[in-house]
């Protein structure tokens, strides 16, 4: 949104990527200036955010997220949403086609993205169905998504797999036109009919219907070399098994242009936690074992793993209070992605802050091709550098800060968080969209707050710790 | 016991006292009288999802043998049908004070759910969720394997059995045919191997879930190499749904002329068997499948007996589940 | 057969020793082993007396220490009227009580009756063995499972020791002694060959913890042990 001249924000004594402190001034929508720490005088009616020892990091880009509108507005809406992904830090995120009706034809995308405009939380991309009504049988109108307002780049049939593969290799030649990208829902459906959690130890005790882990890795290896015949783009949604990093890591050394995405759950948590049949922790693809845990972390670190998407998957309270095999699969994540991140990855020594910027921001943003250098619409600013010029799309972490997941108390609508109870690092403080604060002071800004003059000339005390 | 929904994890001891508690029961089954007055004035609900009259009539007898009073609630011709949560009907079930639920569901983890999800405060008794466990059925196999094997009962089972305190050590049991699918294959292999009995699972690579090398027992896919050079005690035939032949998930096996041929128990296989051993079957069977006519009906077949016992393993499931005091006071529960 | 062997529902050691017991004050033995014997003796020729001999008698122990008393009395009985055939049995109540939800779960426990019977106590002169009649709840309970045992002619029942406050319209046929007690205090019957040591009756006031519990009925059972509603 245009909003008129948004407020001077004096970011003092943060760390961008974790480096050395810095005082950063966002004016006009910009990084207008860049100075020592300490150095930068505040202009008049500039807000002072003291920030010393927080982590500046470009706005996160999420690859993959469930809005739930148009259809089930009981779980969540876009409005909802994209305020828990302010929250969680992001500054875009790509709306999954999985709505009712769905994200198939141009209409659909557009209403989703001027909801996401009204709405001016995060800047909303719509993901286009691969095929009318993820039927899997029939190509949708990728083009005119592509070319409508909401300037379609990244395609998913998400929730279930384009599992024809001439289908597949269609939609990858095709999208090749306006450079799109297939994000493929890697799961074969008849190893996986009635599969309700990772085929193992604990579903040989438990009596889940088993999700075998080659489920996965056939399509994926498969997709690859598609890809490759066809030297098309492929991009593989939420990859949970050891199986999967290494038929990426082989791909990747093949020079086929693949990349993939793992999700916060997957980087942390384990098929264990299904023993008490909690549905909290059914979710699509399943929670694996350690040693997939393990590989994902690795994969992740030597970037063979090129990003972390949430699959934010929210889900209303009826659909996770009943039998297992009666509950929905999936997991709320935007507002603990970056917590889970820093936890596992950053805080054991296996990746830096810069790493983070590159997983959460550059690399989904440059895979959805919004990062500025592939053309395409107003918003495209995201996941670039913190230089000045730049969008201020930024985000501002306290690394030091704890905090105990609670499901009710999130943002989101929904409560199904499967970190409930457990205590988390990390605190996101601040999040800017093109310079106007979607959430200061640890809390979302509601938009009468943020246009009004509320903020102007003060030193914001809510950030400083 | 605040509730009986798995033998895993079980204790030697409380299994031990479960079977000792069941041969108290069972002698007083066989009196002119068999009715006891213990749990007058209880409330047992059966809550089931599934259709299993066998099951539901054998707890249905053990509740009211030990005077409780007996609430039928079936998933035909209640709310359940019409779409009602399982939350709901525990609500309901709470309000109307029940004091034990026997629960049969088609969802592994129904039982452990309702006990623990917070939606009742009753004692929970899992009569068999989905693929992962019927506990009392392991229950009543073990202490028939009891009876005949350690309490020397003789071949009609008529005998006085003296194997009260004992476990099942040294004693080997085969268990055959579809494990994949099998509670009752689930909850005898955790139960017997606590008790000290050795378990060999018996069937075809495709009826044996990935994962199973945790569990504690051997596996092999050969039934005719098991008993001849194993020499099991027992052999306890699991039942196969011929729909596992073929659609949908199925192709489990090539058709049910070579399932029995290689899988099948009969008179054959049976005198490949020691003198004392006993076959077993959790019922229903399908004759002529997984077990012929010759073998169901042979003198050291147990396969009524199982029957009888069922009724005593869940009178003493439900003696020790509903007997003692409460965790939460009587005045509470009557507030609420 | 030891009917009496497995008794799990003991959560307190039967061997405790009540004078070491710091949970139990001013342990008093109001009856040692001769006083038993001799008591036990005396009984022995009591039922004889009464009944005119010992045909058709049985004696049914009531776990635990009541059937030590059982086949000690059997013991005299063979030696006073030869023709007894100094068999005994066990009628374990358990499953007839009614303060099953006011204690912890009770491990079921073993009815035997001699072999001789064939498993009927129809037309018995039935004698029920206790080791303490107080409230008479137990032996209200024994005949309630007697009931669905058979019809006998007679029931009668003798007591190693009567403390008195009963609850229930009860009296004891044979009485090894009359105990008078306050309820607050605990008694115990020790025997040899259940708890070791050597017999003995002993009294003691009830630990402060006990003494405050107005219900007796809510005190831990102990086999041996009768402060509770036995």
């Amino acid at each position: 949104m245009s909003a008129p001249a948004t407020t001077t924000y004096v970011l003092r004594g943060v760390r961008p990527y974790g480096t050395d402190p810095a005082d950063v001034v966002l004016a006009d929508g910009v990084v207008a200036a860049i100075g020592a720490s300490g150095t930068v005088e505040l202009p008049d009616g500039a807000a002072e955010v003291r920030a010393e020892g927080h982590v500046l990091l470009p706005g996160l880009v999420d690859l993959h997220t469930h809005l739930r509108e148009p259809g089930r507005e009981d779980a969540e809406t876009v409005f909802s949403g994209t305020r828990a992904a302010a929250a969680g830090g992001f500054t875009a995120v790509h709306a999954m086609a999985n709505t009712t009706p769905t994200q198939d034809t141009a209409g659909v995308v557009e209403q989703v993205y001027r909801l996401g405009q009204e709405a001016g939380w995060v800047d909303v991309h719509p993901v286009g169905a691969v095929t009318v009504g993820l039927g899997g049988e029939r190509l949708a109108e990728l083009g005119a998504m592509a070319d409508s307002a909401a300037h379609v780049r990244v395609f998913s049939d998400d929730g279930k797999c384009v599992h024809d593969p001439v289908l597949m290799r269609r939609a990858l030649e095709y999208v090749k036109a306006f450079d799109g990208v297939v994000a493929q829902h890697a799961q074969e459906p008849r190893l996986t009919e009635g599969a309700q959690m990772n085929e193992g130890v604990v579903s040989a005790q438990i009596g889940l219907t088993g999700w075998p882990a080659v489920a996965e890795e056939s399509i994926i290896a498969r997709d690859v070399l598609l890809a490759e015949h066809v030297g098309s783009r492929l991009h593989v949604c939420h990859l949970s098994t050891a199986g999967s990093v290494e038929i990426i890591r082989w791909a990747k050394g093949r020079g086929i242009d693949v990349t993939a995405e793992v999700t916060p759950h997957h980087l942390v948590l384990t098929d264990d936690l299904a023993r008490d049949y909690d549905p909290v922790f059914k979710v699509n693809p399943p929670l694996r074992t350690a040693k997939d845990v393990e590989a994902v972390r690795a994969g992740l670190a030597d970037g063979t793993i090129d990003i972390v998407a949430t699959d934010h998957a929210p889900h209303p309270v009826e659909d996770k209070d009943c039998e297992w095999s009666s509950a929905a699969f999936g997991m709320t994540g935007l507002e603990t992605a970056l917590s889970v991140v820093q936890q596992t990855m950053v805080d054991t020594g296996r990746m830096t802050w810069a790493d983070v910027a590159r997983v959460l921001s550059e690399n989904p943003a440059r895979i959805g091709r919004i990062d500025g250098n592939h053309g395409g619409s107003r918003t495209a600013g995201q996941g670039r550098p913190i230089a000045v010029g730049e969008p201020a799309n930024l985000t501002l972490v306290d690394p030091s800060a704890t905090r105990t997941i609670d499901g009710r108390s999130q943002v989101t609508a929904s409560d199904n968080t499967p970190f409930a109870g457990m205590e988390l690092p990390g605190r996101v403080v601040a999040t800017f969209l093109r310079g106007r604060a979607t959430v200061l002071g640890g809390e979302v800004v509601d938009r009468t707050a943020v246009d009004g003059p509320a903020a102007d000339g003060k030193t914001l005390e809510g950030v400083t710790r | 016991m605040k509730h009986l929904l798995t033998t895993q994890g079980l204790s030697k001891d409380d299994a031990i006292l479960l079977l000792d508690t069941s041969a108290q029961m069972a002698t007083t089954q066989s009196r002119e009288n068999k009715k006891l007055p213990t749990l007058r004035g209880r409330t047992v609900v059966n809550l089931f999802y599934e259709d299993s009259t066998r099951t539901r009539i054998s707890f249905e007898t053990a509740a009211k043998r030990l005077s409780a009073d007996v609430i039928n609630f079936s998933a035909k011709g209640s709310s359940v049908s019409k779409g009602e949560s399982l939350k709901d009907t525990a609500l309901t079930l709470h309000a109307m004070g029940a004091d034990a639920v026997v629960v049969r569901h088609s969802a592994s983890g129904a039982a452990h759910q309702l006990a623990h999800a917070g939606w009742l405060d009753a004692g929970v008794l899992n009569a068999g969720d989905g693929m992962h466990q019927h506990p009392t059925q392991a229950l009543l196999d073990a202490f028939t394997i009891r009876r005949h094997l350690v309490g020397n009962v003789g071949e009609d089972g008529r005998g006085t059995d003296t194997s009260a305190g004992a476990d099942l050590s040294g004693l080997r049991v085969a268990i055959v045919g579809d494990v994949l699918h099998s509670r009752v294959a689930r909850s005898n292999v955790y139960l017997l191997r606590t008790l000290g009995a050795e378990v060999t699972l018996v069937a075809p690579p495709t009826l044996v879930p990935v994962g199973v090398e945790t569990w504690p027992c051997r596996v092999s896919y050969h039934l005719d190499e098991t008993l001849e050079q194993w020499q099991p005690d027992a052999v306890m035939m699991l039942r196969v749904q011929r729909e596992r032949m073929s659609g949908g998930s199925g192709s489990f096996f090539p058709s049910p002329m070579e399932y029995s041929r290689k899988f099948g128990f009969d008179a054959r296989r049976l005198a490949v068997l020691p003198d004392h051993s006993i076959v077993m079957h959790p019922g229903p069977m399908n004759r002529g499948l997984e077990i012929s006519a010759a073998a169901a009906d042979h003198p050291r077949s147990v396969i009524v007996e199982q029957v009888a016992n069922g009724v005593a393993v869940r009178m003493a499931a439900l003696y020790l589940l509903l007997s003692g005091t409460d965790e939460t006071s009587t005045d509470e529960r009557n507030t609420l | 057969m030891n009917p009496g062997s497995r008794m799990p529902e003991s959560s307190a050691p039967l061997s405790t020793d009540p004078s070491t017991d710091p949970s139990i004050a001013a342990a008093r033995t109001v009856l040692g082993e001769a006083d038993i014997a001799r008591a036990l003796t005396r009984i022995a020729h009591e039922i004889v007396e009464r009944n005119k001999g010992a045909a058709d008698l049985l004696l049914l122990g009531i776990p635990t220490r009541g059937v030590q008393l059982a086949r000690r009395l059997a013991e005299r009985l063979t030696q006073i009227e030869p023709a007894f055939d100094g068999e005994y049995g066990t009628l374990d109540v358990t499953m007839y009580r009614d303060d099953l939800r006011r204690q912890p779960t009770r491990a079921v426990g073993q009815t035997v009756l001699p072999g001789s019977l064939d498993g009927t106590i129809d037309d018995k002169v039935v004698v029920l063995v206790d080791d303490v009649l107080f409230s008479g709840r137990t032996i209200r309970a024994a005949l309630d499972a007697l009931n669905d045992l058979g019809r006998p002619r007679v029931v009668q029942l003798a007591a190693l020791v009567d403390r008195g406050h009963r609850e229930l319209p009860i009296r004891a046929d044979y009485v090894g002694k009359n105990l008078p007690t306050s309820r607050s205090e605990r008694v115990r019957v020790r025997l040899a060959d259940v708890d070791g040591g050597v017999d003995a009756v002993v009294i003691s006031a009830a630990s402060t913890t006990q003494a405050s519990t107005t219900q007796p009925s809510m005190t831990q059972p102990s086999a041996g042990e009768n402060g509770g509603a036995r």
